[in-house]
């Protein structure tokens, strides 16, 4: 299996890091769950502090009994499902090629000294 | 409708037996399965990591197992059925948390750790003190989290058994059969770890969860139905049930209370924010929850697994909305106030009740209680299973193979160590649960939550994103939040100074809220900060190392 990474990968590393694909895969995967993470931490923040502040507001009925507290809450539930499998599409598209790209290619490079990295089953 | 009471009387014996029938085959089933995962577990990755052979459905159904505790089943549709919205509220920010670990945590830590969350955390800093510190804050999140649940258990089973002070179970008063579930769910926990290891456990969890989701969904279908899926209806006839009126459908009941006293309210308010940043930033800062993401072979599988646990537990808080309001309709808030202040029993009552209503009259009735009271003991066995695992894994990888071993540990004295940790951990448990049951401890679930977002999470984070982050600050932000968490705590009015605090009797209380989240967070983050600043050790070489194997999965376990 995986054995201790030899300190003169360091520079690999350094090298890989530094690199124009990696950047490019960094900023595919960062660029997405930042911006995402501060999306729905807010979109939440402003549900709780609707919940605190704007009582009239949440109270107000729309269906019969469902009133804006009740359907507001019942999107927070929507709104995380849809990002999920936003994001597992995004992910899948975006991230998931360039990451492999750069995984094979520092398995190949690794040399056959120490056999590379067994590939993992998917499930 | 009548108001169903719990059968104290009617048919007590029935489902009693029931009850502790289904929970004995349960309890068979899941020592059958340990048993059988016991003679898979050679190394220690099977007993850490279950061989990271799990799919991503088998560790969604475990992630759900290991975080639909008794307090989400039980409590929050206790909370629902007396408090209406507010319950509903509390549930949201549980679900909302799953993102965090979705796009920040769960695929980067199963890329760059090995066993525990701290493998992460030490990966390019000094790992004695590191891992130290780490070790430390698992450990009490998980004491916390587990006397919680293990006092719960103990409050549940004479409700649920439907003990009275005035008779005795096998012999046993109240009292005594408190004690003796707790040393029992303890006792089990332990035998699940030691005996099964993360691939027993996990399997405990998946029953579990399958069970809790089937429990619940049947009670849903059969609440919905009797409103012919009308939900306005259930509403209102929640709403006219709970003796509340319209503001059982309105937030403002059990958070951010409104009162005549201007601080009140506001400190009333800030509590709310409070408990509901600590309930999202926590989740994946839960020493249980991220040692679940190394039982997967590769990151991608992590991520899809975390997508199957949203969707699980996301649909189990649907589902206890319709059995809270479901509770509140069907059983009234009296019934359910006259059983059990808290609401605890609120879903076994309205199982119970409905049962009465469509599966044929009293024993129909207690046929759906006993069912429902197994799944709720099943679902606290599984879930401090979970706890003791994560927290003797720490034990044993962090501090006594890394710290006190210094890294020349054999796999076989690690994983033995393991063991004898697990036991440990169990015993301390017992002990200090026993110690706690007369005591209000529910706040200390809330308190691991807190203590995860302000000490875990921050580290986590820093290292997984920031290359400046280093040992000092590593340090600072563990113990500086750990520490916010915990002495904010001790100083607030759920451990002193109110009636409904730990010791009511006393009062030394200054800090005004009863979640710490909203200081304490932002100083875990804050101490990480300086902590790394204000040293000069840079570690930004072996942070290429952690940021290219975190994106790529390249060398990992």
């Amino acid at each position: 299996m995986t054995t201790e990474v030899p300190s003169s990968s360091t520079e690999r590393y350094r090298a890989v890091q530094d690199s124009e694909e990696f950047g490019r895969l960094r900023h595919a995967a960062r660029s997405f769950v930042f911006p995402m993470t501060v999306a729905f931490f807010l979109w939440y923040a402003l549900y709780v502090l609707l919940s605190a502040y704007a009582r009239g507001f949440m109270s107000a009925k729309i269906i019969g009994n469902i009133n804006v507290a009740l359907i507001l809450g019942l999107l927070q539930f929507v709104t995380t499902f849809l990002i999920a499998w936003y994001y597992s599409r995004y992910a899948a598209r975006k991230i998931d090629p360039l990451a492999d790209k750069i995984l094979a290619e520092l398995n190949a490079g690794k040399g056959d000294s120490d056999g590379g990295d067994v590939k993992k089953s998917e499930d | 409708m009548e108001p169903h009471f719990l059968a104290a009387e009617v048919s007590t014996s029935t489902s009693r037996g029931l009850t502790i029938t289904l929970f004995l085959v349960f309890v068979a089933v899941t020592l059958a399965i340990t048993i059988w995962a016991s003679r898979q577990t050679k190394t220690a990755t099977d007993f850490y990591a279950g061989g990271r052979q799990f799919s991503g459905f088998q560790n969604g159904m475990a992630i759900g197992g290991d975080y639909m505790s008794a307090a989400s089943f039980l409590g929050i549709a206790g909370l629902i059925a007396l408090y209406g919205y507010d319950g509903f509220l509390y549930s949201i920010g549980f679900l909302v948390a799953w993102l965090v670990a979705l796009l920040l945590v769960a695929e980067y830590l199963r890329n760059s750790g090995r066993y525990t969350m701290a493998d992460v955390l030490a990966f390019r800093m000094r790992q004695r003190p590191v891992r130290t510190a780490a070790s430390a804050s698992t450990i009490v999140v998980s004491i916390f989290y587990l006397i919680a649940q293990m006092v719960g258990a103990g409050a549940l089973v004479s409700l649920l058994l439907g003990i009275t002070p005035d008779t005795t179970f096998l012999g046993m008063d109240a009292d005594t059969a408190k004690v003796a579930t707790i040393i029992l769910v303890g006792a089990l926990m332990i035998v699940y770890v030691i005996v099964g290891g993360m691939k027993g456990t996990t399997y405990v969890q998946i029953v579990k969860a399958f069970m809790l989701m089937t429990g619940a969904l049947v009670m849903t279908l059969l609440v919905l139905a009797h409103y012919k899926f009308n939900l306005s209806q259930l509403l209102g006839d929640a709403a006219a049930q709970s003796g509340k009126g319209d503001a059982f459908l309105e937030p403002g009941l059990r958070y951010g209370v409104e009162s005549a006293s201007a601080s009140a309210t506001f400190y009333s308010k800030m509590d709310l924010l409070s408990l509901g940043i600590a309930l999202v930033l926590g989740t994946a800062g839960l020493p249980h929850i991220l040692t679940r993401f190394y039982t997967v072979p590769t990151s991608k599988i992590a991520r899809k697994s975390v997508l199957w646990a949203i969707g699980i537990i996301g649909t189990f808080y649907l589902f206890t909305l319709a059995l809270g309001f479901g509770a509140a309709a069907l059983v009234g808030g009296k019934a359910i106030t006259a059983q059990d202040k808290a609401g605890n029993t609120a879903a076994p009552q309205l199982a119970q009740a409905l049962g009465i209503d469509y599966l044929g009259g009293e024993t129909g009735g207690a046929v759906l209680l006993a069912i429902i009271a197994a799944v709720a003991f099943a679902t606290i066995l599984a879930v401090v299973a979970g706890l003791t695992l994560a927290s003797s894994s720490s034990v044993a990888h962090d501090f006594y193979a890394n710290v006190i071993r210094r890294g020349t540990a054999s796999e076989r004295d690690e994983v033995r160590v393991a063991r004898i940790s697990a036991l440990v951990i169990g015993a301390v448990a017992i002990a200090l649960s026993i110690f706690a049951q007369s005591l209000n401890v529910a706040f200390l679930v809330a308190l691991a939550f807190a203590v995860a977002a302000s000490a875990n999470l921050p580290a986590i984070l820093y290292s997984l994103f920031w290359r400046k982050f280093n040992t000092s600050g590593a340090l600072w932000s563990i113990y500086g939040g750990l520490t916010a968490a915990v002495v904010l705590v001790f100083f607030s009015p759920v451990v002193s100074g109110s009636a409904t605090a730990m010791f009511p009797d006393s009062d030394w209380h200054f800090f005004p809220l009863s979640n710490p989240g909203i200081i304490s967070i932002p100083i875990g983050f804050l101490c990480g900060w300086i902590g790394t600043v204000i040293s000069k050790e840079d570690d930004s070489a072996k942070y290429a190392e952690l940021e290219v194997r975190s994106l790529t999965g390249h060398g990992a376990h």
